[in-house]
């Protein structure tokens, strides 16, 4: 990501920006992004009011004042940007970071794990700023991030990096198997000799004393569940994990080291 | 770039911490017109005891020129620390917020950053040594009258007629402004160096005491180095107050400052466009 904003040079290779190469056009394509490189770090003892028109002052463009009310309604920080940056929330900050990613109106948005140190509430409110950026205000948005479930929610497109290297690279709805999909249930009563005759057996990857996990397709759960429940065993839980995690483990196939998903 | 430089000078003087150096200055110079007030005639008595004996001197001696220039001498050594806190946080201060990394995503050329942060660094300076000569001059002048300026130097004394003194200090003060835009420079390059200010600002400080010493000691091997030494040179502008001015002298510190100066802002400017930032 930093090298893709030229904050760091490759020792070798060259970086091209919609057909045009980064380091013979640096100025001309930063004018067209715009970016949050792992946290959104601005002027604490400025207001976000301050750090957003320097920031825009910065973009090389005339931007109005109208643009800066403008962005801070879309970000929902309308109403606090005259507070200083160091009283805002983790979340705030996020969000005043984009309102500074956007502000001159680039085409294209690059934010670096944009979720993280977020509370719970931080993290869906920046899944649906990201999804409304790109469906309301058609932004094309390239994110890295570690947290494979949020990139499986609102990305549309991923590359997968392991140890610096491309794994694959497509559309996620190409890409992700969901006969892969791994199903933990948890079950009281002796279920384990009942399962292994049955059916089910060839799916089931993992047992504990009262837990199961299966790997199928989600769409077969509730025919499971049925099963189950006719054969007298009560289903405490069930839960699907994420395809795209269970699509990254079977793609590297060794701990969550270094990866990215796009 | 006049864009950048306003926004640089916008963040230099919205940061309470500029202000302390301003506070600082003040601070040591009315603890020094405050003890000249109260017991400066004992000072001067003594610093004229070897002069008494062959001369009778009257008047204001103990005037508001010779209050200044005693204070000058003693704020030798803390303009640097004053002027380093400023520079040396130029660009380890941003890198050590995070907000080089924001910066440098924006579509500015990194020399043009490196010269609006020398820029804003140098208005910081000159307005530090204009505030230097309100309080320590003006101030002095207002406390303890106008009066002839007596110079004390370790072998002779200058007698500088009151008439003849402001102009020399506009120069001294001019020349001043040069040498700390030399310590600005350095300690700019010391910035780009590192990720946190603290280091630059230490950095600074211990370059300019070490060469300060080396400047001063009369031993042989120093002597040879001494002339290429810009601690040397940043005291040239107590030669305004000499009779007469070694106008020569003077112009070839000034000459070996503005050749430090540059060099230090292009290395600076090399370093800093090829600089990795990974903070």
């Amino acid at each position: 990501m930093r090298m893709l904003l030229g904050l760091i040079f490759p020792d070798a290779g060259q970086i091209f920006i919609d057909g045009t190469e980064f380091n013979n056009s640096r100025r001309h394509l930063l004018g067209k992004i715009g970016a949050i490189i792992e946290r959104p770090d601005m002027y604490g003892y400025l207001t976000g009011w301050e750090n957003l028109k320097m920031f825009a002052t910065l973009s090389d463009k005339h931007i109005k004042h109208d643009r800066l009310h403008e962005v801070l309604e879309i970000v929902g920080l309308k109403g606090r940007e005259h507070d200083k940056f160091k009283a805002y929330s983790q979340g705030m900050k996020q969000r005043l970071g984009i309102a500074i990613a956007l502000v001159h109106k680039p085409d294209l948005l690059i934010l670096d794990e944009p979720t993280n140190g977020l509370d719970p509430q931080g993290i869906a409110e920046m899944r649906g700023l990201i999804r409304s950026l790109s469906r309301d205000h058609g932004k094309t948005i390239l994110i890295s991030s570690h947290l494979l479930y949020e990139i499986e929610q609102v990305a549309t497109s991923m590359i997968v990096l392991h140890k610096g290297r491309k794994v694959t690279e497509g559309k996620v709805n190409d890409l992700l198997n969901p006969d892969e999909t791994l199903v933990d249930i948890t079950m009281t009563g002796n279920a384990g000799p009942v399962i292994a005759g049955s059916q089910w057996a060839a799916g089931l990857v993992a047992q504990g004393d009262n837990s199961f996990t299966f790997k199928m397709n989600p769409a077969h759960i509730p025919a499971l569940n049925r099963w189950l429940v006719g054969e007298g065993i009560d289903v405490a839980e069930i839960r699907s994990r994420h395809s795209l995690e269970a699509y990254f483990l079977s793609l590297t196939d060794d701990s969550i080291t270094a990866h990215r998903a796009v | 770039m006049i864009q950048l430089l306003h926004i640089e000078l916008f963040k230099i003087f919205k940061r309470p911490r500029t202000y302390i150096s301003f506070g600082i200055v003040t601070a040591i110079t009315f603890v020094i017109q405050l003890a000249m007030l109260t017991d400066g005639k004992g000072f001067v008595n003594f610093a004229l005891s070897g002069v008494n004996e062959q001369f009778d001197i009257q008047g204001n001696i103990l005037n508001g020129y010779l209050i200044a220039y005693i204070i000058l001498q003693s704020l030798l050594i803390h303009i640097p620390l004053l002027v380093a806190l400023v520079a040396g946080d130029a660009l380890a201060g941003e890198a050590n917020a995070g907000t080089l990394r924001l910066l440098l995503t924006k579509p500015i050329a990194r020399y043009k950053l490196v010269l609006m942060k020398f820029t804003g660094a140098f208005i910081y300076t000159v307005l530090l040594i204009v505030w230097l000569a309100v309080v320590a001059l003006f101030l002095s002048l207002l406390l303890f009258g106008k009066g002839d300026m007596i110079n004390l130097k370790s072998e002779a004394f200058v007698m500088i007629l009151q008439d003849d003194v402001m102009w020399r200090y506009a120069l001294a003060f001019a020349f001043a402004v040069l040498a700390m835009t030399t310590i600005a420079s350095m300690s700019l390059l010391l910035s780009a160096f590192a990720d946190n200010s603290i280091g630059p600002i230490i950095a600074t400080m211990g370059i300019v005491v070490v060469l300060t010493i080396l400047s001063n000691l009369e031993l042989p091997l120093f002597t040879i180095i001494k002339p290429y030494l810009f601690t040397t040179h940043m005291i040239a502008w107590k030669g305004f107050f000499d009779a007469p001015i070694p106008y020569y002298a003077i112009g070839r510190s000034a000459l070996v400052l503005v050749i430090y100066t540059i060099g230090f802002l292009a290395a600076t400017v090399w370093y800093f466009n090829k600089k990795d930032i990974k903070s």
